[in-house]
């Protein structure tokens, strides 16, 4: 398509990813010089051996989580912004967060109301993030079928906020009955957290990420002629039904992994699409995707590192930092620009 | 019908048209035998509600007849897939279209996905084909503009450059005068005139515009409420088929001046 170049803006972009990369990893309640960091990353050896636990098997793998999740979660957004054309539309809208929240609620909280026989005290590594995609897998099986009834797009948004409707409804009424320790756990994973991830885990989460994103590039010719309407997009020899069932599968699997491994991040798959719409002033999604991959990105390194950056031993729930910072953003560059766009 | 018409790209057999929901069909129009020649403006008229869109849609298979067969070029149009469709018929509707930053050069683009990889990269050819459609259209100096910057009337040529690129011998357009005034809308009806006899394309378009279609169409689809007519203008002003168009109480056709004239309130 004849449109203006853009090779600029995401040369910066991707310089600014690369630079926060490495600030992200500097950052942290133990101080590390950047010469060791380098070292470190690079195989070489450190003047203490501990860092090269922090790094290797902390640091390094939440910086790599924060990419992904923030990727991913704005891919998604754009997706669901294009599919149902609607501002306002994010990765949650099908309800998916809710039903990973309410895996993980039955498993903390449920605990206590059906008498522990679910699981034992310790709730192991890998327990949450499963319980959390059979919550996610069980939300959007039913939305699927219920998309599959209904021939209106818009009634799937509908349809996705009752799911998650009633699924809060059931974690209140589980939270109601649960011991104060149990409702603690359970909204310290709601808080989110991008550092819970092994290497293993990460390997798995990476996994499934790359296959979406592959899926998803396949669904940049759809997603440009839905810019004209179902019915136009028809008459292109679009199919829609199917494409719409792509989507939503992508996008299902992609915010209930990563719900499944970092908690409910709210914000960013909302908000980043219309950052890279006014970055870029397109709609093009041969455009827009990469934008919006790498801004996600940028925006969830730049949160988690203003979580860490009082040095000291606390880090600040990575979903608080997300809304606090972002939302002011994005309401500037909203009441600045005054049109928004899908 | 007249039976010597020649080279029909376009047909329908016993053709019944409305809306069906589980078991309540509504008929809106019954057993229509159309025959649609090749390279000519044919302008469908009726009064609101008649069932113009309805009938347009169902030629272009965004909503199903409820019995009957619509056939281009001999082939039943439900057998023809959607992606083969797209290269046969390109639309341009009445509906908005959803907010977006697309310009003007990359809406007219998109008519050319029937024919593009999987990655929507342009060839040489689609960019000739949408430089041939902005030409002819006349919306050059639009290009680069955003779509939500133009007029109505901007905004229906490029819509029309748009169904051009995708290059497909028929064009339907449902209402595309609508919004514009007296002016614009003689633009819209002299361009279409202009595409079919310089690239003999059959197009169809629904309409309000009486006196104009009478001037500028080379068949007239008339729809009453109970038998339509499809026609030359000059066939149907001999024959008097406007006369019950409109209900007879505000307005009467007058055949010397060709169009509807107010009764004395």
């Amino acid at each position: 398509m004849e449109h203006k170049n853009y090779t600029k803006h995401f040369i910066f972009l991707s310089v600014l990813l690369v630079m926060l990369f490495f600030v992200n990893i500097s950052l942290g309640s133990v101080s590390i010089p950047f010469k060791d960091l380098l070292n470190i990353l690079s195989g070489g050896i450190a003047s203490k051996e501990s860092w090269h636990t922090i790094i290797l098997d902390f640091r390094l793998p939440k910086a790599i989580t924060a990419i992904l999740v923030g990727s991913g979660l704005s891919i998604c957004g754009l997706l669901m912004q294009t599919l149902f054309r609607n501002p306002l539309a994010g990765p949650f809208v099908l309800g998916i967060s809710s039903g990973a929240s309410l895996g993980v609620a039955i498993l903390i909280l449920g605990s206590s109301v059906f008498g522990g026989f679910l699981v034992t005290n310790s709730v192991s590594n890998w327990s949450l993030p499963i319980a959390a995609s059979l919550g996610a897998f069980l939300v959007l099986s039913a939305v699927i079928i219920a998309a599959h009834k209904v021939r209106n797009t818009m009634s799937i948004l509908i349809i996705g906020l009752m799911f998650g409707s009633l699924t809060s409804a059931v974690i209140s009424v589980l939270a109601y009955f649960s011991e104060a320790t149990r409702i603690q756990q359970y909204l310290f994973w709601s808080f989110g957290s991008l550092g819970n991830l092994s290497w293993n885990e990460l390997s798995i989460f990476g996994l499934i990420y790359g296959l979406g994103i592959l899926a998803t590039l396949t669904l940049i010719k759809p997603l440009n002629s839905f810019l004209l309407g179902e019915n136009y997009a028809k008459s292109l020899g679009i199919n829609v039904k199917k494409n719409r069932n792509i989507i939503l599968v992508i996008t299902s699997i992609l915010t209930g992994v990563i719900t499944a491994f970092s908690g409910p991040i709210a914000f960013v798959g909302l908000a980043v699409p219309h950052i890279a719409r006014l970055l870029f002033t397109s709609s093009n999604h041969k455009i827009l995707l990469p934008a919006v991959a790498l801004i996600g990105a940028i925006v969830l390194l730049i949160c988690d590192s203003i979580a860490q950056l009082p040095t000291s031993e606390f880090t600040l729930p990575i979903n608080a930092i997300t809304s606090l910072f972002g939302a002011p953003v994005v309401i500037w560059l909203l009441v600045r620009k005054k049109r928004i766009f899908v | 019908m007249d039976n010597q018409k020649k080279n029909i790209i376009l047909k329908t057999e016993q053709l019944s048209i409305g809306y069906q929901q589980k078991k309540d069909t509504q008929i809106v129009i019954s057993d229509l035998n159309l025959e649609i020649e090749k390279g000519k403006l044919i302008a469908v008229l009726g009064k609101n509600g008649i069932g113009k869109s309805t009938l347009l849609r169902t030629l272009s298979k965004v909503q199903k007849a409820i019995s009957g067969d619509v056939f281009y070029q001999q082939k039943k149009l439900s057998e023809i897939s959607e992606k083969e469709l797209s290269t046969k018929l390109s639309l341009v509707l009445t509906e908005r279209l959803p907010e977006s930053q697309l310009t003007v050069y990359e809406l007219v683009a998109l008519g050319r996905q029937p024919y593009t990889n999987w990655i929507d990269k342009l060839s040489e050819k689609d960019i000739k084909k949408i430089d041939f459609a902005i030409n002819q259209t006349e919306i050059n100096h639009l290009k680069n503009k955003r779509f939500y910057e133009l007029s109505d009337g901007q905004l229906q040529r490029v819509l029309i450059a748009r169904a051009l690129a995708q290059d497909t011998e028929i064009i339907i357009l449902d209402e595309p005068t609508a919004h514009l005034d007296l002016h614009h809308t003689i633009k819209i009806f002299s361009l279409l005139k202009k595409l079919v006899s310089e690239t003999q394309k059959t197009i169809i378009i629904s309409s309000h515009q009486v006196n104009l279609s009478i001037q500028l169409a080379d068949e007239i689809l008339l729809l009453k409420e109970n038998n339509y007519h499809l026609d030359t203008p000059k066939e149907l002003t001999k024959t008097n088929a406007f006369e019950n168009l409109f209900s007879k109480d505000l307005v009467y056709f007058n055949q010397e001046l060709q169009q509807f004239i107010i009764k004395d309130i």
